[in-house]
């Protein structure tokens, strides 16, 4: 059966229909199953009727087939449209366009959809290898317009073809990229639950918490330090301080105390850090931060906080010091919330305290013997510990005497409130991993930690760190290096042999110049740039007129260069062109000269007359013997043609 | 349509003119398709006319043939000719005590083929061989062929019942295929009133010897084609390649034939070079049967083939 309409060549299909798939595949990991069967059906029936010669599909069939498609996504998301709902009705109809699939302007509908489908991508993921993908899947679109367009039958010469027409296009793409203005925010409006589920450290803590973050590899943020990068034992990444404890969990003390007073005793350290989102406002700073953005503040407990949580991937110029002094005056309020310890609980706990109390009446010298208690005890420092009831301080220092860094930095904090030395845990991160071939320091969500904060009079809070008493290599060499063999920790820090080492660190070098390049070119960056090349305060106006003149140099670059690529003409075909212009004549494609004459003839005589003479020695310059003297006289021919045209 | 004639150096006109006078004079109204068939036999190449039965193709032949003083033969073809009653045979002669041969009607200088899609495809190629080495092997010996050979076939429309339609490799032998169609009314009341046509050819006296149509061909061979030409006929041989109405264009083999016909026809019309003119005067009767239709896989239409004329610009 041949359909009525100018019908699309047969070889067309299974381009735009590997188009098709490479455009909706990736949507399939977060799409709901019965989308992902229903569509795969459809692009299944269609394939197969391309393979059977199959006729076109009786008329009520497609109508059904979107109707009901329509239906299951309305009862999944509940409406139609939104982000979600938008994209699930946009694969449908992706599938369900083959079903009509007749003329050339179907086949269009189906690439620009496709083309559409790309950005869509980009609602759910935009690492580097959704950019190849995309790329790739831009490439096959692009070879089905060229097939689509009388390209070649074989597969090799259309992606040539599309290859190049690609290439082409980057020059433009790179203007665009670079001098596009930019919005500050993102270009759409993410729903406020785009990145649930991230892990990351929450704003209490009980046995157990930290640890279970320990065993995720996901990265939390990285930094890139101006200056060399301090010892690892020297970073701590500053998070939540807690204070509250119900003789289990630690919370934070609502009260907001004054502002906190850091005087730096050491040099400036200057770094960038690039925050994950993580739906939270802790922004990680180096202890102690001196510099922070303008978005984000100082509070009293020395942890820089966002105006607003962290939706997106946010590059952070920072400032810290490493050795300070912190509220040398604090607030007696401060100090008693951080005395106060659950009535009746963890009795033998108490007694040590109090016998360490005894012994030396110093605070200073307490924290020195709790150490020496940690250090010289047999603890164990392990991802597994046993699980903690009732009195928990006491079981775990008296009993099981295994535990994560969470387990020492509350034991001690209980210790040293208990013999009168005003301490709050902190939590946060520690350490990090140099990537060698980008200089980049990767801190994960194994390398959260906790540690304890006390306050000594004419010194400030002081920072103690139980863990490293008890494991010193959690300090100096990470988790990786201090926890046993058979200890659950995340398959990717266990990579022991060098190369696969080599080539972690070079991908997640790759990945963060794309993130910090690519991703995180904003405002900023682009103001930044364009102040390098010279054109200080760019506003949208003058970027947009860079833009247009950039884009139009380009288009005239590649103009020239067509056009001088393209074979000139031969003289004579020059002259017989002058000649039919002159006269204002043209000429059919299959029209030969004489033909053209026959038909002046009758047409406009005078005007024939006049390109008889141009005719003859035309003929006798192009096709006649070469004799010297043929082009010379076709040119006296023309040169008497009149100048205008006089009927 | 035809360019105005300018008389060539060597008098070309002179020679031929009569010749086509004459034969127009004999069939009415088909100018186009005598010159279409001297220009087919300038060039070197057989032809193939197909038509009904009664339009004249026979009596075109003989015209042909007492014109150019051709010796001639004819074969009706028929469902049960063989091979041996065209090429001869070797028969025993009793008073000589030897074989002797008898040359079939294939050893003339004009051989019209009648019918030829009435005879079985063994015969058919027989003939064929021929026409391709321009010698016949019988019985293990070669003999040549006389010079000028040259073959008129006809052929009726091939859905007629009891035919073998020609193979495609069999039609690219024939340099041309010419449709004669029927006279018009001035030409055909004429020959009404003239009385039957066959007459008149046998009346002819033939206006060239062998030894000038030899002579002639070789003129026709060293006619000048511009580089500007070639690129004409190659963008034509290209376009039919590219184009989706044609299962596949047109080979190599139908490139020179073009050529050399478009030739033929420069040479009659008297001028010293190839023109697009030419190229296109002859291009439906040397291409048209060489292209296969991708729809129902006969002979392409006319009007595919001239489409490939008004859309191929002329370089």
């Amino acid at each position: 059966m041949m359909p009525t309409r100018p019908s699309i060549e047969r070889g067309v299909l299974p381009w735009l229909w590997l188009s098709a798939l490479a455009a909706t595949a990736p949507h399939a990991i977060d799409q709901a199953g019965w989308l992902n069967a229903f569509a795969a059906t459809l692009l299944a029936l269609v394939a197969w009727r391309w393979w059977r010669h199959a006729g076109p599909l009786p008329r009520w069939l497609p109508p059904l087939i979107a109707l009901s498609g329509g239906t299951g996504i309305w009862l999944t998301f509940g409406t139609l449209f939104g982000r979600e709902a938008g994209v699930a009705l946009l694969v449908l109809f992706m599938a369900m366009k083959f079903l009509e699939l007749r003329s050339k302007r179907d086949a269009m509908v189906i690439v620009a959809l496709g083309n559409f489908l790309l950005l869509t991508h980009y609602f759910q993921n935009q690492d580097i290898l959704t950019g190849l993908w995309l790329l790739f899947t831009f490439w096959l679109l692009t070879a089905s317009l060229v097939r689509l367009h009388g390209g070649p039958d074989d597969w090799r010469a259309n992606l040539r073809q599309a290859g190049m027409l690609a290439i082409q296009a980057v020059p433009f793409m790179i203007a665009l990229f670079l001098l596009f203005p930019r919005i500050d925010g993102p270009l759409w409006g993410l729903p406020a639950d785009a990145h649930a589920g991230r892990t990351g450290l929450s704003e209490d803590m009980a046995p157990g918490s930290i640890a279970q973050l320990a065993r995720s590899d996901e990265i939390a943020f990285r930094v890139s330090f101006a200056g060399p990068i301090p010892p690892r034992a020297r970073l701590y990444w500053r998070g939540p301080v807690l204070e509250n404890f119900d003789g289990r969990r630690w919370l934070r003390h609502p009260r907001q105390a004054p502002v906190a007073r850091v005087i730096a005793e050491g040099p400036g350290i200057a770094y960038e850090s690039t925050l994950e989102a993580n739906q939270q406002r802790w922004l990680m700073a180096l202890d102690a931060p001196l510099a922070w953005p303008a978005s984000a503040r100082l509070d009293s407990r020395l942890s820089v906080v966002a105006d607003k949580p962290l939706e997106a991937r946010q590059r952070l110029r920072m400032q810290a010091a490493l050795d300070y002094r912190f509220n040398v005056e604090e607030d007696p309020r401060t100090l008693a919330v951080n005395l106060a310890l659950p009535a009746k609980t963890d009795p033998r706990t108490r007694r040590l305290a109090e016998s360490w109390r005894n012994q030396a009446r110093e605070p200073a010298r307490i924290v020195a013997l709790a150490l020496r208690h940690f250090r010289e005890e047999a603890f164990h420092y392990t991802l597994t510990p046993p699980l903690l009831g009732d009195n928990g301080i006491d079981q775990f220092l008296f009993e099981t005497r295994r535990g994560f860094c969470e387990h020492y930095a509350a034991a001690f904090v209980v210790l040293m409130r208990a013999a009168g030395v005003p301490a709050r845990v902190v939590t946060g991160y520690q350490g990090g991993e140099i990537n060698p071939r980008d200089g980049y320091l990767t801190v994960r969500q194994s390398d959260a930690h906790a540690w304890a904060e006390v306050w000594l009079e004419n010194r400030g809070w002081q920072r103690v760190d139980p863990t490293a008493a008890v494991s010193p290599l959690r300090i100096e060499l990470g988790i990786a290096g201090a926890l046993p063999p058979g200890e659950p920790l995340p398959p990717l820090l266990r990579l022991g042999s060098d190369w696969l080492r080599e080539l972690r660190f070079g991908w997640e070098a790759l990945n963060n110049a794309w993130n910090q390049q690519v991703l995180g070119y904003d405002t900023t960056r682009q103001r930044e740039l364009l102040q390098r090349l010279g054109w200080p305060d760019a506003d949208w106006r003058s970027l947009g007129l860079l833009l247009g003149g950039a884009l139009s140099t380009l288009l005239a670059l590649s103009a020239a260069l067509i056009l001088l690529r393209r074979p000139r003409p031969v003289p004579e075909i020059r002259l017989w062109h002058r000649a039919l212009r002159r006269l204002r004549v043209d000429c059919a494609p299959g029209e030969t000269p004489h033909m053209l004459l026959a038909r002046l003839h009758e047409q406009s005589p005078h005007t024939a007359e006049c390109l008889a003479p141009v005719v003859a020695a035309y003929i006798q310059a192009r096709y006649g013997p070469p004799t010297k003297n043929t082009l010379a006289d076709l040119r006296l021919a023309v040169d008497r043609l009149p100048r205008w045209r006089l009927l | 349509m035809t360019p105005t004639k300018s008389p060539g150096k060597d008098g070309r006109p002179q020679v031929f003119a009569p010749v086509l006078d004459a034969a127009q004079n004999v069939i009415l109204g088909k100018q186009r398709e005598i010159r279409l068939a001297m220009s087919c036999l300038l060039a070197g190449g057989h032809l193939l006319i197909e038509d009904l039965p009664g339009l004249g193709k026979t009596t075109l032949a003989h015209t042909l043939a007492r014109l150019l003083g051709l010796h001639f033969s004819r074969v009706q073809f028929t469902a049960d000719l063989l091979p041996a009653d065209i090429t001869g045979v070797s028969i025993y002669d009793r008073g000589q005590g030897d074989f002797r041969f008898v040359p079939g009607p294939v050893f003339a200088q004009l051989l019209l083929a009648d019918e030829i899609n009435r005879a079985t495809p063994k015969t058919q190629s027989a003939l064929l061989e021929a026409m391709e080495e321009g010698q016949v092997s019988i019985e293990g010996e070669t003999r040549s062929l006389p010079r000028p050979f040259f073959v008129i076939a006809t052929q009726n429309p091939s859905h007629q019942i009891g035919t073998f339609p020609l193979p495609e490799s069999q039609l690219d032998r024939f340099l041309m295929r010419l449709e004669l169609g029927y006279p018009d009314a001035a030409a055909e009341k004429a020959l009404l009133a003239g009385g039957g046509r066959r007459r008149d050819s046998e009346l002819l006296t033939p206006l060239l010897t062998p030894a000038d149509i030899l002579r002639l061909q070789r003129e026709v061979e060293t006619l000048h084609v511009s580089p500007a030409l070639i690129d004409y006929v190659h963008a034509l041989i290209e376009a039919s390649r590219q184009n989706p109405q044609f299962r596949h264009g047109l080979s190599p083999r139908g490139g020179i034939a073009l050529l050399a016909a478009a030739r033929a026809w420069a040479w009659l019309a008297g001028r010293d070079m190839v023109l697009p003119d030419d190229v296109q005067a002859v291009f439906v009767a040397v291409a048209r049967h060489r292209l296969v239709s991708v729809q129902h896989g006969g002979m392409v239409g006319r009007e595919a083939v001239d489409g490939l004329l008004t859309q191929v610009a002329i370089p």
